[in-house]
């Protein structure tokens, strides 16, 4: 009580203020606003999620078509006296059968199927020899080569009756999807109606499936005229020996890098130079990164193009800035008291990092790597000036050297290089090649966040 | 102006550990020790005291060449050791270290077993030529920090999973074990609640008979119940240096005697 209150009580004390039952105006407005901007957040999380939702669906609907692939299950003849007319399964006389001696085996098989179902087709009375017939195009293209191959592979199964999965072509594998339907196949000059009513018959009959496609997640791709034979193993092939190379180069260098920056190189204007630099390299376009390999690479250390040697040297260049940023960040997050501790006690400089400050950083340095990793595993246009888009990934690489130094393609080169190919069964490729590879990356992104709570140590 | 009272009566009864003689300390521009002269004594606790920011845990620093880790602190002046200039371009500060062991503010355990924390130091100077001789050591030095007794069924666990001050004692026979001559403890019980702080002060105690310990203390009373010499630091001058019952009771300066009554600090 001071004298005042004593003479004139609640004189200076300022006025009551409104009941604190009743909001003002200044809290209803602030209020409003804090309303307002939840409201603006959750749209735009609501927005991320809606774009998410849709590439999800679109991605899916578009792609696990891929996934599966028509084939017909045929009995096919194998006829000695075509194969083998000397019966003496020698296996260069053997060769000498080339492709089209196979596709009458075929064409018969299914005239023999229709027949035994009893279907009425047109198609009946197709030519069993010569150079083509309208049977031809339920087939893929590469069906008469998968079965010389095997009865190379084979000479035993000459003279038999042997069931065989011989893949539809296409056409035939879009339309039992669904991709293709009757009004399209009116322009399409390969298939008819004719054969669309063949194909519903005997899918009735249970002879023409689809299956999973394993061909497309372990095979090689295929030319331009067999979509249906085009597979994303080979790419794989080579994605893994660039993410080796890469693995193998980023981050010892990287490590090294950072350790040394942070730990042992002095401060002056030098290093800030460096690591001004080194910020600015991880946001350069991937594409400089790619001349760049081009030029010093190919053109100058005359290593061979299209090699996912190459290619992982060059996702190293742009890997590396990515690694040795997240190394600095997790080496400084390592608590200063831990180095005082082992200098303390008389650990020398690099004792007190290689034995404590690391290994407190290793889940840091980990995730890092692997997140810069699985950026490399993405990347396309770098591909691109080395000579690894475009590339027909044929051939699985003959051993591990082979798989360094031999031509190859990458999942995304691939998947570019079946985007722009006219058949729209290569887009749905595509699509199917884009789980493949979301796969992979949801995989590395899995296993840096098992790595970094698995050794993510509490001090 | 560094008119400290020369307090070398009993300084002739012990041997003199370590011995500063105008001793500068810069931060960069920043004169943080000025002209520090001081005899510190064997088998003695000495306890450095004075306000926040009066360079006591930078000359402490000095005396392990912790400070060698700053890149803009620089040190002149000279410090020995046993008759021997620390700062000397041949000494080696990581074998300095290991003779001049260190004692945190916070206790910082390595993240690994008890076991490990304490052989660590062992390990790296190779101060034991087998695993029992190392199983020897580790039990010496938890015994004379006073913790063998909590720890002993323990050894394998982590460190870090000890309470506070058990934690420091943990630092303390991290310290020990690589068999120091001075023991350095900077502020080693700011961080402790008062029952873990009377432990550590007991420890220290005991200490006292094998080494010479240097003890930075924010608390005077810490000051005066574990130490036998005092020294006051203010602005970076050593203000006072002397038995601890004396600068407690009947302080030389009148600096010393405003801190020690509340009035600065």
């Amino acid at each position: 009580m001071t004298d005042a209150n004593a003479t004139q009580p609640g004189a200076g004390r300022p006025a009551r203020s409104s009941s604190l039952l009743q909001l003002d105006e200044r809290t209803r407005r602030r209020n409003a606003s804090e309303a307002r901007f939840r409201l603006y957040g959750m749209a735009a999380v609501g927005i991320g999620l809606a774009f998410l939702v849709m590439l999800l669906v679109a991605i899916l609907s578009n792609g696990l078509g891929a996934f599966q692939q028509t084939a017909f299950h045929l009995k096919i003849e194998l006829k000695q006296d075509v194969l083998d007319p000397n019966g003496n399964r020698d296996i260069d006389e053997i060769k000498d059968a080339k492709t089209f001696a196979y596709s009458p085996l075929i064409r018969e098989a299914v005239l023999r199927q229709i027949e035994a179902y009893g279907i009425d087709t047109p198609l009946s009375e197709a030519p069993v020899e010569g150079f083509s017939s309208p049977l031809d195009n339920l087939f893929s293209s590469g069906a008469r080569s998968t079965l010389r191959d095997r009865v190379i592979a084979n000479p035993d199964l000459i003279g038999q009756t042997v069931d065989f999965r011989i893949l539809a072509s296409s056409r035939v594998d879009g339309y039992l999807k669904g991709r293709v339907d009757r009004e399209s196949i009116a322009r399409d000059k390969n298939l008819d109606t004719v054969h669309l009513d063949l194909v519903d018959a005997l899918h009735e009959q249970g002879a023409v499936e689809k299956e999973f496609n394993w061909d497309f997640i372990t095979g090689p791709d295929a030319s331009d005229a067999r979509p249906e034979q085009a597979g994303m193993g080979v790419a794989m092939l080579g994605s893994f020996f660039m993410m080796l190379v890469v693995l193998g180069f980023s981050l010892p260098i990287g490590v090294a890098a950072s350790i040394y920056l942070e730990e042992f190189a002095p401060r002056n204007r030098f290093t800030d130079l460096i690591e001004v630099n080194i910020s600015n390299l991880a946001a350069v376009p991937s594409i400089v990164f790619g001349i760049l390999g081009l030029a010093v690479f190919i053109q100058f250390a005359h290593l061979p193009q299209s090699a996912p040697l190459v290619g992982g040297l060059v996702l190293t260049l742009m890997t590396l800035p990515t690694i040795i940023i997240s190394t600095r960040a997790s080496l400084q997050s390592v608590p200063p008291s831990i180095r005082d501790a082992a200098l303390g006690v008389g650990a020398s400089k690099m004792q007190s990092v290689f034995h404590h400050v690391l290994p407190l950083a290793m889940p840091g340095i980990l995730t890092g790597t692997i997140i810069g990793l699985a950026q490399a595993l993405g990347e396309t246009a770098p591909l691109l000036l080395i000579g690894m888009v475009g590339y027909i990934a044929s051939n699985y690489p003959g051993g591990v050297a082979e798989g360094f130094l031999a031509p190859n393609s990458a999942m995304p080169a691939q998947i570019y290089e079946w985007a722009k190919r006219a058949d729209p069964a290569f887009y749905e490729r595509a699509w199917g090649g884009i789980i493949i590879l979301l796969g992979f990356l949801m995989t590395m992104n899995i296993i840096a966040i098992i790595l970094r709570r698995r050794f993510e140590r509490r001090w | 102006m560094y008119d400290t009272p020369k307090v070398e009566n009993d300084v002739a009864t012990t041997d003199i550990k370590i011995s500063a003689h105008g001793c500068q300390v810069y931060y960069g521009d920043t004169h943080a020790i000025k002209d520090v002269d001081i005899d510190i004594e064997d088998t003695t606790v000495t306890a450095f005291i004075g306000p926040s920011g009066c360079g006591k845990s930078t000359f402490l620093r000095c005396l392990n060449r912790m400070n060698d880790t700053i890149d803009v602190c620089r040190v002149e002046g000279d410090i020995k050791i046993d008759g021997e200039d620390i700062y000397d371009p041949k000494v080696d500060p990581v074998q300095l270290r290991a003779k001049v062991g260190m004692v945190f503010q916070k206790p910082n355990p390595f993240p690994k077993s008890i076991y490990d924390n304490i052989a660590y130091g062992p390990r790296i100077h190779g101060l034991a030529k087998s695993k029992s001789d190392l199983d020897d050591i580790v039990e010496s030095a938890l015994r004379r920090a006073a913790i063998w007794d909590e720890v002993k069924d323990r050894l394998l666990a982590p460190g870090t999973g000890l309470s506070g001050g058990q934690q420091q004692r943990l630092c303390i026979a991290r310290a020990v074990a690589t068999e120091p001559e001075v023991l350095l403890m900077d502020e080693p019980c700011s961080a402790l609640d008062p029952i873990a702080t009377a432990q550590v002060e007991e420890l220290i105690d005991e200490l006292r008979g094998q080494y010479s310990v240097v003890i930075v203390t924010h608390s005077m009373q810490q000051a005066a119940r574990v130490s036998q010499k005092t020294a006051f630091f203010h602005l970076g001058n050593l203000v006072e240096y002397g038995d601890t019952g004396q600068i407690f009771t009947n302080p030389q300066d009148q600096r010393t005697e405003s801190y020690i009554t509340g009035r600065i600090g």
